[in-house]
């Protein structure tokens, strides 16, 4: 009830807040200048507000498509349940009921482990039902190293997967509140990242710029993609340059850490949050385990590079659990709602 | 096959060195005479080096170093040490100079030239401090209006314990966005191997150029063959699908250009790698004079923006 009455109050002073700065515009576009703007600062802003309105901030059709229903093909494989299956927890190896397991979004309730979650039952997760419509970014299959089987590999991986490409990208609400939010999901070649998904990951940091949205990524990769060669590993300066064009323009932009970040997805994009969020005990670095133990010749300590020794190291803002990411998500929205200060 | 050849000719100089040190008498002249022309004789048959020869070439102990680079091309270095958060990463060379009296920043992955240097210097490769030195050093060329140079010449970032500590992805991901955004020309040029992140992460640049035989990958063949294959072993077969030559990487539109080096490497005549680096300098600087701060900004962006471009508008056709 009360967040309810809340909700209201924040959605009143957010409609203030619009009046407000259409007056500040009217303003600045009209007979007076403030003399705050520089000349060149001033007519950009009027500039992108202008194609924001032209655009029409309610109409978001151009860029994203239609919102699916959860009751369709995105709930499927919840209604495919066999109630007498089991999984197998990766961690504690113990046998848990499919359906409670399902139900914890895959989180062990023996051990607490975070399992592996499919990129789309992590966004039904997260947004409220009925609100996830994802960005329009088709990017063909490319294969500049002409490497064996490589693009049957990616068609096979689309039917299996049914994503596009290792990046599922769209816009939600989260508790009411618009955001654009990506997901990696590493049951598409290890989520590493080649052309198109750096493509779709800063198309993305474009988009949400136009929209004003907050820009919300859950990462999980093996790293640049090999198969694509150094194009992959320009994708990381591609995307990075894309988020700090993105910061500059004063979007927020979190980061939710997964089991695994590793490699040039950690190098890049990946720690340029915001606010840096980790699911416990997920492996975050640049160079995998076995390659530091084949540098240093010795055993590696028990919990490196885990999110635990990440947020010890000032790496991570904060470790939540999966049952609590959304209603974190919400907070983080809710305060960067109101920009600038005034009581 | 350029390996042999390189080996051989090491030799011959080695045995050249000697026989000239000796009295001067007609044996050891004419010694000399057929030594030297079996040396060109070998040179000549440098011409088409392979994918896998290229690496060889790259990683080539004598091969020109950063601070050669920085001696032959610029005036009045001054060396500049340190993260100024705590260390001080000998991986990366760098300071204030000038080239035909405009200052500059430069600065490059340093191997050093034989086993005690290697191992101080950490073979080139950096860790995060090492990087965090680099932007230090960049952000202040940016306040005083300097054009970047970078020298890549890298294995890689220093897979370590210690460097995973101090936060190596982070250090990595943040000179990629920040050099994205430096309101000055970068200019970057890939002297050897440049190898993943370790080698992208002072090389966000306006122009990027590559010497003829340098090689610039994902990562190194070997990681590449032990990653996909499981296999270190089968490095050459890497080397052949990687698509890491100067040649390839300019079809990809990753590169700019090519500095063309002369038959059997750079180490064969380093002053003529020198005048093609000079005027490539002056031509690209002389380009960007003529940009404002953000319009450099704008290209530089624009171009990393465009990596895979190319490629995709090909398949959609």
């Amino acid at each position: 009830m009360r967040e309810k009455k809340q909700m209201y109050i924040n959605q009143r002073l957010r409609d203030l807040y619009i009046c407000f700065s259409h007056f500040c515009q009217k303003i600045r576009s009209g007979v007076m200048t403030m003399g705050i703007f520089s000349k060149e600062e001033s007519s950009g802003r009027k500039e992108s507000r202008r194609s924001l309105q032209s655009k029409g901030s309610s109409d978001y059709s151009e860029d994203f498509e239609s919102a699916v229903s959860r009751d369709n093909k995105e709930g499927t494989d919840q209604q495919d349940t066999n109630s007498m299956e089991t999984i197998t927890c990766s961690s504690c190896k113990k046998e848990i009921a499919a359906e409670l397991m399902r139900k914890e979004l895959s989180v062990c309730p023996e051990c607490g482990a975070h399992n592996k979650i499919s990129a789309k039952r992590r966004i039904r997760s997260l947004v409220d039902p009925g609100t996830f419509r994802k960005l329009k970014c088709p990017v063909p299959v490319v294969d500049p190293l002409g490497y064996p089987d490589y693009k049957n590999k990616i068609h096979d991986l689309q039917d299996k997967t049914g994503l596009d490409e290792a990046v599922l990208i769209g816009m939600g609400e989260i508790e009411g509140r618009k955001a654009m939010i990506g997901v990696m999901g590493s049951e598409f070649l290890m989520a590493s990242m080649g052309i198109a998904v750096g493509e779709k990951i800063t198309h993305a940091f474009e988009i949400a710029d136009k929209y004003k949205l907050p820009f919300i990524i859950f990462t999980a990769s093996g790293g640049a993609r090999m198969q694509e060669g150094i194009l992959s590993l320009m994708q990381m300066a591609k995307t990075s340059a894309a988020a700090q064009r993105f910061g500059e323009h004063g979007g927020l932009y979190v980061v939710a850490l997964t089991h695994p970040t590793t490699g040039g997805v950690s190098a890049s994009f990946a720690m340029l949050g915001d606010i840096t969020l980790a699911e416990p005990g997920a492996l975050i670095g640049f160079a995998g385990p076995r390659v530091i133990e084949q540098t240093i010749g010795q055993k590696l300590p028990a919990g490196f590079q885990r999110a635990e020794f990440q947020e010890d190291h000032g790496f991570v803002d904060q470790i939540v659990p999966r049952g609590e990411m959304r209603e974190t998500l919400s907070q983080i929205l809710r305060l960067h709602e109101k920009r600038r200060w005034s009581l | 096959m350029i390996r042999e050849i390189d080996e051989r000719i090491q030799d011959i100089d080695k045995e050249i060195e000697a026989e000239s040190s000796k009295e001067s008498d007609y044996a050891a002249d004419l010694k000399i005479k057929e030594l030297k022309s079996e040396r060109k004789k070998l040179l000549k048959q440098c011409n088409h080096p392979t994918p896998a020869d290229k690496v060889y070439l790259a990683r080539h102990k004598n091969r020109p170093k950063v601070d050669d680079y920085i001696n032959a091309l610029f005036d009045d270095f001054f060396v500049q040490r340190g993260d100024a958060l705590g260390k001080e990463d000998k991986s990366i060379l760098g300071g204030i100079a000038t080239f035909h009296g405009l200052p500059v920043t430069v600065l490059g992955h340093r191997k050093g030239r034989n086993i005690n240097e290697n191992m101080e210097y950490n073979f080139g490769m950096p860790e995060p401090q090492g990087y965090r030195k680099a932007m230090r050093m960049m952000k202040q060329a940016e306040k005083f209006d300097r054009p970047i140079i970078t020298f890549i010449d890298t294995p890689g970032a220093y897979p370590g314990l210690e460097a995973e500590e101090n936060g190596q992805a982070n250090a990595i991901a943040k000179n990629l966005a920040e050099m994205s955004a430096l309101k000055v020309p970068v200019i970057a040029i890939v002297t050897g191997e440049g190898s993943s992140g370790g080698a992208l992460a002072i090389g966000v640049a306006n122009s990027v150029y590559m010497l003829e035989n340098a090689v610039y990958s994902v990562l190194s063949p070997e990681g590449f063959a032990s990653i996909l294959w499981k296999d270190s072993s089968r490095s050459a077969e890497a080397c052949d699908l990687m698509k890491l030559t100067a040649q390839d990487l300019k079809r990809f539109h990753v590169i700019d250009g090519i500095i063309p080096e002369p038959l059997g490497g750079a180490h064969h005549n380093p002053q003529k790698v020198y005048r093609e680096l000079d005027n490539m300098l002056m031509s690209e600087l002389t380009k960007y004079k003529k940009m404002s701060a953000n319009e450099l900004a704008r290209n530089r962006y624009d171009k990393f923006r465009n990596m895979g471009a190319a490629i995709i508008a090909q398949e959609q056709k």
